[in-house]
């Protein structure tokens, strides 16, 4: 009846589920091609796992792989709770660049380390180089957009394309090195829990606890600064070290997410969890939690699958996993989920049908039953009310002398009093039967029951006291108000209602029932 | 830079008259305080103090630097030179004293935290660092809410209230802040009539107790209504002064008709030379 709103719900549809389609096509193409130009699948094909394997790891049996899930689980909860942070400061794609920044440090930490006699793979050194180029990236990105006209968005994208680059060329310059043995060094790109040492997990393990600790004792500050940074500053809140600090805390999330997600997904884990967990409440702690338990389990079936089938790229399952929560949270997600948003605009539909009917018939039954006659129908010179004239008429040679009352409707009457389509008009027919609010005498014949009076008297009610307001407080020419009314009715609540009361108890003599201020 | 109006600013004579040391009984008072964003100076040589127990408004036009010299009292932007003290102090040290109401624009109201937990961020400072809101700073947030007449919408999440009632929200944000100044950016702008009404009663009941509200404000037919005590500015001060005596169509002549094209042309030429400099 709405021809607006019907494209509205299409459009909300149509662009969320464009979205995470395109993304996923995204994910599942860049998983594919990871392993390519790796270069390390192509002389096997995947060796899927026996029942014997699968328990082993369902069962977390192997210290070995009990340590990496862990791990990696922890580090989907601490990549969930702090991406809800920046997801809402705005700052999620800052996380991108920033690990994109990690690359080069990898490298010059390896080119380090094996020029002073170590292995060069030591990963909590690697790790340290990563995070020391990460917060450089971070601090350029904020100098450039501080001191230069340029926006954000050109500051990350110059700094990601620089870094990686410069990234990508020093572990090029690694494999021609004589001392250098890079192999490995890639699976921080797309990353691989395989390649993971106990050690390695235990080290991601605390890092991902000490972010949560973090994020617990700050949670008061860290929402402040994301909902009103100026009100922060005037309170007298360090708004640059908490900014700062969380992100530290991203860029710290990031490098230790290195290994199992690889840097190029790692935003993927920072982000998808908390966008997903916002369908589900609109209270930030929930949504904090349940982004922190769509993050773990992300991490848990990724790194699990990881140790399933060995040379699967884990980045690109993990994030698989997080898309899939986020469309399956997309579709029906309890706060802001499709569903719930088509089934409440279905329900406002079918209740502004029901008023509707209801309000026709209540208008109707006031013009014939005080006149007793029948008085023409409304003065509308629209094709169907003439087709509804005809009909009308047929129905009256139909039935006959059925006796009717001139308090009972007839179809092609009711059909008549508003611009609705037959097939709408019979069915909201049937339901209002249904609740017994209108009964049927014969057929195409209606009448309001005593409770249907009772309801329709209601809904009249507030239609004309809206219609009153809207002539008398914001001068609306009465000719139109039904109209502005029809769409305002329908939602109006119980307070509401009160407070027309009170505003017009001074103006309208007739509260209890007004007539209408328009011809009907 | 002339000072072009006849009416002086009374900062000099509250001093005068009381020595000195009486700054502490000044809520505001600014000395000198030039501002420029990106070397573009946008207030110039402000000086000016305020009385207390007064509802203040800065009107002026867009661009005229209003919600900036907030902004700059509130230490929340740096300043080319000058000072301002309130109650005598920097503002640093006299947090507790003030509230702030932002311009209702300035947040994402798709945020995910309902009315109460807005207004309990005001008491933030007070709870301190590391510690969380507990029960009784939610109570004092309920009863603040209940002044602005917002009880019932406690529990709503703040995507689902009109304009007003953000507005509204965000009053008792500040209410909650318990302070003796309080600076509202735009308070008035997008709301119902019957939200300006009671923003209208609450700095009312705020005078009555002695506290200071200082208003960015727009809507000059109401200015007579409002306020006792008028700030107008253009980039520099015009006239500051009990409405009664400034509000005069010469003075809002000053503000607002004619730029001064000099004025702007020699800040264009400043912000070129910066840029340069750049």
């Amino acid at each position: 009846m709405n021809p607006r709103k019907r494209s509205g719900i299409r459009y909300i549809s149509f662009r969320h589920i464009l979205a995470p389609a395109i993304i996923l096509m995204f994910v599942v193409s860049t998983g594919r091609a990871a392993p390519d130009s790796i270069g390390s699948i192509r002389d096997t094909t995947i060796e899927w796992p026996t029942i014997d394997e699968v328990l082993r790891v369902v069962l977390l049996r192997d210290y070995n792989t009990r340590v990496v899930v862990i791990g990696t689980m922890l580090l989907g909860l601490a990549a969930g709770v702090i991406g809800t942070f920046i997801l809402l400061r705005k700052r999620s794609l800052m996380g991108d660049a920033v690990s994109h920044a990690t690359l080069p440090g990898i490298g010059l930490a390896f080119i380090i380390m094996s020029r002073f006699g170590g292995s060069g793979k030591h990963l909590p050194g690697l790790l340290a180089g990563a995070m020391i180029t990460g917060l450089i990236g971070m601090g350029l990105i904020l100098l450039i957009r501080n001191t230069t006209r340029l926006k954000e968005d050109a500051a990350l994208g110059i700094v990601l394309s620089v870094f990686f680059g410069f990234g990508v060329a020093i572990l090029g310059i690694i494999q021609k090195m004589s001392t250098g043995h890079a192999a490995g060094l890639e699976s921080f790109i797309y990353g691989k829990t395989a390649s993971m040492l106990a050690a390695d997990a235990q080290l991601i393990a605390y890092v991902a606890l000490l972010i949560l600790i973090v994020c617990t004792i700050l949670y008061k500050e860290f929402t402040l600064l994301c909902f009103d940074q100026e009100f922060a500053s005037s309170q007298g809140w360090p708004v640059v070290l908490l900014d700062i600090t969380m992100m530290v805390l991203v860029v710290i999330v990031t490098v230790i997410g290195l290994q199992a997600v690889g840097l190029i997904l790692v935003i993927a884990l920072l982000i998808i969890p908390a966008a997903a967990a916002r369908f589900w409440s609109y209270n930030l702690l929930t949504i904090v939690i349940a982004s922190g338990i769509i993050g773990a389990f992300s991490g848990l079936a990724g790194a699990g699958s990881s140790a399933l089938i060995p040379r699967l790229p884990t980045g690109a399952i993990i994030v698989v996993i997080a898309a899939s929560v986020f469309i399956f949270s997309l579709v029906f997600g309890s706060a802001r989920g499709l569903l719930v948003r088509i089934y409440q605009h279905l329900r406002l539909l079918k209740k502004v049908g029901h008023q509707n009917l209801l309000r026709a018939m209540f208008e109707w039954w006031e013009n014939h039953d005080t006149s007793g006659q029948s008085r023409i129908h409304r003065q509308s010179d629209t094709k169907g009310a003439e087709l509804a004239n005809s009909v009308c008429d047929r129905d009256s040679d139909n039935i006959g002398n059925v006796e009717h009352s001139s308090r009972d409707i007839r179809w092609g009457e009711l059909l008549a009093l508003r611009s609705w389509a037959p097939r709408r008009l019979r069915r909201l027919i049937r339901i209002a039967i249904k609740e017994e609010l209108i009964s049927q005498l014969s057929l195409g014949s209606y009448r309001l029951t005593e409770v249907g009076k009772a309801e329709a008297k209601r809904i009249v009610r507030n239609h004309r006291l809206w219609e009153i307001y809207l002539i008398t407080h914001a001068d609306i020419a009465p000719s139109r108000v039904d109209r502005d009314a029809d769409q305002i009715e329908h939602v109006l609540g119980r307070a509401m209602v009160d407070k027309l009361e009170r505003i017009l108890a001074s103006t309208s003599p007739d509260l209890a029932m007004p007539s209408s201020p328009h011809p009907l | 830079m002339a000072r072009t109006t006849s009416l002086i600013d009374p900062a000099p004579d509250i001093i005068a008259d009381k020595g000195v040391t009486d700054q502490n009984d000044v809520p505001i008072l600014v000395q000198d305080l030039t501002v420029a964003y990106h070397r573009k100076p946008v207030l110039w040589d402000i000086d000016f103090s305020i009385p207390e127990g007064k509802i203040i408004g800065i009107i002026g036009p867009n661009g005229a630097g209003k919600s900036t010299l907030l902004k700059a009292i509130l230490d929340l932007i740096p300043k080319a030179s000058g000072r301002i003290l309130i109650y005598g102090k920097p503002y640093r040290q006299q947090r507790a004293k003030v509230g702030y109401v932002p311009q209702r624009e300035s947040v994402d109201w798709d945020f995910p935290v309902n009315a109460l937990d807005v207004v309990a961020m005001g008491q933030y400072g007070k709870i301190g660092w590391f510690k969380p809101v507990t029960r009784k700073h939610k109570t004092l947030a309920m009863e603040s809410l209940e002044r602005v007449g917002m009880a019932d919408y406690a529990n709503r999440q703040i995507s689902q209230l009109s304009g007003g009632q953000q507005q509204r929200v965000f009053l008792a944000r500040a209410l909650v802040q318990d302070a003796q100044i309080y600076f509202m950016d735009e308070p008035f702008a997008g709301v119902d009539a019957a939200t300006e009404t009671a923003i209208v009663k609450l700095l009312q009941q705020f005078r009555s107790i002695g506290k200071t509200v200082v208003v960015i404000h727009h809507d000059l037919q109401t200015v007579k209504d409002y306020f006792d005590y008028l700030i107008m500015l253009n980039m520099r001060i015009v006239a500051t002064g009990n409405t009664s005596e400034i509000f005069t169509p010469e003075n809002l002549q000053k503000t607002y008709g004619g730029r001064l094209t000099l004025l702007d042309e020699a800040v264009q030429a400043i912000a070129r030379e910066g840029d340069r400099r750049l």
